[in-house]
């Protein structure tokens, strides 16, 4: 009796033991397919566009000859949009971050404000594009332009800042808030003394996530009415004569990458498919640069802050 | 009182002597001096629960006034009722009036902000900036505005000194008080609580994470630093009541128990319940 039940144990123990391993295995099958798709995607990208990243071709518009093709505008339109994307997304998404997480009062409404953001995280990027063409473009007369552009992409990165910005500054102990508080600092002093700076690499983080995402988005800048061909670049925004800066070039039509990117695609010679791989691996090495810096910022706010 | 006088002279003495004096001492003070604060009709809610029932105390000027009592009595709610550290918990109620010289706490016309300057604050769990020492000891004064740089460095090695800490510290004044040990930590938010120049100071378990040595210095600090401020400590640790206070409150189950002269309380308690308490036989 006592010898059989020894023996069903150790079967037992040996069975587990095989699931472990079996799922082991399956797990490491589960990364390697995703490791090796995102490899074999860049390398088919590099195979077919590494041979046209020459200087001219981030110096030269698009043009008729594949061959004297470049990507300048579309480059130039990206920064732009970005810049602008950045700029209002960022401090607003921050500021409604913090609102909600410091100075809400905790009741139905902003727990409906709250599931809404998580909502709107999920919503697809061309309904922001419809939405976007009727408001800015008609409703408030912005034009197909980078303007419209910046903010449509804005208005679709915010709930991703808005939950990244909450995240991190949930992460700061409450104890530091009761030590300001303890030494009679208000609400906005403890927040902008402590909360925000030493939330500051995960909202960072965030960002620039947000920002990677943003500059891909191709759907809802066609919708808005980006153009595809353009040879043209907006109006400088610094300028030699007085007051220095200009801001003409918001109104300026535009092409980014990823748009760019797609009207050669779409072409049939086969050489403005290398120029649209050549784009692709760009953008592609844009966003690994940026979530590096992403990854580098939260190591750096880490190391700097003990409690 | 003049007994009282004498043994605050004493103040160099060690803590084990200093409980000894204590326990011998059988002075009926409580109605001499003068209460900075008295808590009256005291009721506090967590939500429905009701954490504090009826309380009514006076806390006497630059006296140590200990709350004692087993986990959940009620004794660190009614502590961060003095400084209104409770109004950043939520569903939280307070009724009755604390008042602090003759002014209700929780009136409307209250500030806040200038309560707390008064009232200040040590933590169970040590909790000093991410910044240097010196930047932890200037919070206080830099968020009023304050930034002259010789006044401020006064004021740091003022209250590192007050503080017993000065020593130890005075060469890495701008080194990350994260660098420092717990002891050390937990002596640093002192002098960054007493950088403001409260009135009270409040401290909530201050040495419970603390090994002995670390403990035996904040509670000899402790003595010194009630010549100047009031103190009002909540410990578990019924030793360490008896080493540091004049007074002593025993609380349970939200209720206040006995509350009076320390020497007496540990010696001669009134109440069946303080006597199970502090010879050990619950809690």
């Amino acid at each position: 009796m006592e010898q059989s039940s020894q023996a069903n144990f150790s079967k037992a123990v040996s069975r587990n033991k095989n699931r472990d391993k079996l799922f082991a295995v399956l797990g490491l099958l589960a990364t390697f397919i995703g490791m090796l798709t995102l490899a074999a995607l860049l390398g088919d990208l590099a195979m077919d566009g590494l041979a046209r990243l020459k200087p001219h071709f981030f110096t030269s518009f698009p043009s008729r000859f594949p061959g004297q093709a470049g990507i300048l505008s579309a480059w130039v339109g990206t920064t732009l949009v970005m810049t602008v994307t950045a700029l209002t997304a960022v401090p607003m998404g921050i500021a409604a971050g913090v609102y909600l997480e410091e100075y809400a009062q905790k009741n139905w409404l902003t727990a409906i404000i709250e599931i809404n953001i998580a909502n709107l995280a999920g919503v697809p990027s061309i309904v922001y594009g419809l939405m976007a063409l009727g408001l800015f473009v008609y409703q408030f007369g912005f034009g197909q332009s980078i303007l419209s552009a910046g903010l449509t992409l804005a208005l679709l990165i915010l709930p991703i800042v808005i939950v990244a910005t909450r995240e991190a500054i949930r992460a700061v102990p409450a104890s530091m808030r009761e030590a300001a508080y303890a030494l009679g600092a208000t609400k906005w002093q403890t927040t902008s003394d402590h909360v925000l700076p030493y939330s500051l690499g995960g909202i960072l983080t965030g960002v620039i996530i947000a920002l990677s995402r943003a500059i891909g988005e191709t759907a809802p800048l066609i919708t808005i009415g980006a153009l595809t061909f353009i040879a043209f670049l907006p109006d400088a925004p610094i300028k030699a004569e007085f007051p220095f800066i200009s801001f003409e070039w918001l109104w300026s039509p535009f092409s980014v990458m990823p748009i760019q990117m797609f009207n050669w695609v779409s072409r049939p010679q086969h050489e403005f498919h290398l120029n649209a791989a050549a784009t692709g691996l760009v953008l592609m090495v844009m966003t690994l640069v940026m979530n590096g810096i992403a990854i580098y910022c939260r190591y750096r706010f880490r190391k700097r802050i003990k409690w | 009182m003049s007994v009282q006088e004498a043994q605050e002279s004493a103040g160099s003495s060690p803590p084990s002597m200093r409980a000894m004096d204590t326990s011998l001492i059988q002075t009926k003070t409580t109605g001499l001096v003068h209460n900075i604060f008295t808590v009256e009709n005291v009721d506090f809610f967590y939500g429905d629960a009701r954490a504090l029932k009826s309380i009514n105390l006076g806390i006497a000027q630059k006296k140590a006034t200990a709350l004692i009592g087993p986990s959940g009595c009620g004794k660190t709610t009614l502590l961060r009722c003095l400084n209104r550290m409770n109004d950043l918990v939520l569903n939280t109620k307070v009724t009755g009036e604390i008042k602090l010289d003759g002014k209700n706490i929780y009136a409307s016309s209250m500030d806040v902000i200038n309560l707390r300057r008064r009232v200040g604050m040590i933590f169970q769990k040590w909790n000093p900036f991410p910044k240097s020492i010196y930047e932890n000891i200037v919070y206080g004064l830099r968020i009023i505005g304050v930034n002259n740089r010789s006044y401020l460095d006064e004021v740091v090695e003022k209250n590192l000194r007050r503080a017993a800490i000065w020593d130890e510290v005075k060469d890495n004044l701008h080194k990350s008080a994260a660098d420092l040990s717990g002891g050390q930590q937990q002596r640093l938010c002192i002098a960054r609580a007493l950088a403001v120049e409260p009135e009270v100071l409040l401290m909530d378990e201050p040495c419970s994470a603390l090994d002995p040595i670390s403990t035996a210095k904040i509670e000899e600090l402790i003595h010194e630093l009630k010549d100047t401020f009031t103190i009002v400590i909540v410990t578990h640790n019924m030793q360490q009541a008896a080493r540091v206070s004049d007074y002593t409150a025993f609380f349970y189950l939200g209720e206040l128990i006995e509350f009076g002269d320390t020497g007496k309380l540990f010696t001669a308690p009134e109440k069946r319940q303080t006597e199970d308490y502090i010879t050990g036989r619950f809690g």
